[in-house]
């Protein structure tokens, strides 16, 4: 058996007082308001009431901690740096996150280009703990600091043409050695349909646990869907692009048939070579029934009515 | 005592001890308490990737014997491919106990369901055959029969591969590098290659010694 010292795991005490403290002070208020709508499949607790407890007597079956912020800064998918998720972040430490700007252009009526500590200025940071569920099967939860899609793309004002929302990552292959894979088509891209972009659950994040995001985290800005697949969440964004028709995403041109548009996450939807029943929540022994829309359903299943749930891979 | 069934070539003891430096490395990471952010899947790639090293180990033993004319390297064939399937128990064991912690239900949609798990499934029990049939007994019982089973390494050695690729996304190459050792071991064994290696041998040896 493998065991894995409560130490290792328990790094959320100091977090938690922390936010307990940005809770007093009235600044944490979606992400726990997002907490509670979710019932009892979310369990942290709002106050460190649980500190003397035993290690064994904290990991109930229904309780989510937070995913310790060194597995968050150490196990990344992030293939324009490497394939090796524990080697991205040694690869991306000298990442040039700043200056950055992002293009906000295409079906709108004021077409920008946002620097993005004005991104940062302009728009309220909330602190949104999710869910992250990729598509490998594995799973964490993490407090994102960032602003809604939303309130960007309100301040760009897209026609009525615009009906999807095109994102493009930075491809610079003299920071980005993965970039040298020909195999994929680089730069990575991904889209939303406009309903899910305005959508309150999706964000764009500049930060976790309350500290500037890392390069192998998406620095400097990066996109959040909690109910989608990791992979839909791109890192890195330099362009945003409101757009007609449904723009062509990065695994989506490898394998239409394995990663679809949508993404969403589904557990009675299974890749086609895996399982997506079950997943491994990181720092947990355990195997997590996967939830449908990753446990938003409330939130975003009604995106979706009408739809063949089939297709929504 | 018996001294000469106790007697190891350098080889042999290299051998053995290589083939047990990945489980080495394992019980040491377990109990130094070094684990990765993910140490399940961590402890199943190296369980995975140890038994597919052996095992194209194993099949290279005769391609060099071939190429250099060192028989001392046939005699460890056996001891590759046994520790090559107890990786792949090992492997097995940590998906089934571990990973799915002895849930039937999952077990059987994760792994009869999916085709890179029928495949890995496979390899493992072509292994255990030529593992129990690979005593000097069942050698002798199976008489012209044993080497036709034991021609079954070279499917494992596919289908193993198949299992990595496949359990991978796409563009991901650490398999498709173990697929082109495994092509160029198969290359060296085509009749016509083989023959013509030989020739080239017992030239360049007749040119040494003239």
């Amino acid at each position: 058996m493998i065991k894995i010292k409560s130490s290792e795991i328990t790094t959320k005490e100091d977090y938690l007082s922390r936010r307990d403290f940005l809770k007093t002070a009235g600044i944490v208020t979606a992400g726990a308001a997002l907490l509670a709508a979710c019932g009892t499949q979310e369990e942290i607790p709002a106050t460190p009431a649980t500190q003397s407890l035993p290690a064994d007597q904290e990991a109930a079956p229904l309780s989510e901690e937070l995913t310790p912020q060194d597995s968050v800064l150490n196990y990344n998918n992030y293939y324009e740096f490497t394939t090796d998720k524990e080697r991205v972040a040694k690869l991306a430490k000298d990442f040039k996150s700043s200056p950055w700007t992002v293009e906000v252009s295409g079906l709108v009526n004021k077409p920008q280009t946002f620097g993005v500590e004005d991104l940062i200025s302009k728009f309220t940071i909330e602190e949104r703990i999710y869910r992250m569920r990729c598509v490998e099967a594995w799973s964490m939860v993490i407090p994102w600091n960032g602003f809604t899609l939303a309130s960007l793309l309100a301040a760009v004002e897209p026609t009525s043409d615009a009906k999807y929302v095109r994102f493009e990552t930075l491809a610079d292959p003299d920071q980005m050695p993965g970039l040298s894979n020909g195999l994929y088509p680089w730069p990575y891209q991904e889209g939303l349909r406009m309903d899910e972009a305005l959508n309150d659950l999706t964000i764009l994040s500049t930060g976790l646990y309350g500290e500037t995001l890392a390069g192998q985290n998406g620095a400097p800005i990066r996109l959040v869907v909690p109910w989608k697949y990791g992979f839909k969440s791109i890192k890195s964004i330099i362009k945003i692009e409101l757009v007609a028709e449904q723009p062509s995403t990065f695994w989506e041109d490898i394998a239409p048939n394995e990663y679809g548009f949508y993404a969403n996450v589904n557990p009675a939807v299974a890749h086609p070579r895996w399982s997506q029943a079950t997943e491994r929540r990181i720092g947990e022994l355990k195997r997590r029934e996967t939830l449908p829309f990753n446990g938003y359903a409330e939130e975003v299943a009604h995106l979706y009515e009408g739809m063949d749930p089939n297709k929504l891979y | 005592m018996n001294t000469k069934q106790w007697k190891f070539t350098p080889l042999q003891i290299a051998a053995h001890l290589g083939s047990l430096i990945p489980l080495a490395l394992i019980l040491w990471d377990i109990s130094t308490s070094n684990f990765g952010v993910d140490p399940i899947r961590d402890f199943t790639l190296r369980t995975g990737k140890a038994a597919l090293i052996l095992l194209l180990l194993s099949l290279a033993c005769t391609p060099v014997n071939t190429l250099f004319k060192f028989k001392q390297v046939l005699k460890l064939r056996r001891p590759f491919g046994l520790y090559s399937f107890f990786y792949a128990s090992v492997h097995f064991a940590i998906f089934i106990g571990v990973d799915y912690f002895f849930n039937w239900n999952l077990i059987q949609d994760a792994l009869l369901e999916k085709r890179y798990a029928i495949v890995g499934l496979t390899t493992g029990l072509i292994l255990l055959a030529l593992t129990i049939t690979s005593t000097i007994g069942w050698q002798r019982r199976l008489k012209k029969n044993w080497k036709k089973l034991h021609k079954l390494a070279y499917v494992a050695g596919i289908l193993a591969v198949v299992h990595y690729i496949w359990l991978v996304k796409q563009g991901v190459l650490d398999p498709w590098y173990f697929a082109a050792i495994l092509l160029v071991l198969f290359i060296l064994r085509l009749p016509a290659i083989k023959k013509g290696l030989t020739s080239l041998r017992k030239r360049n040896l007749q040119r040494a010694s003239r």
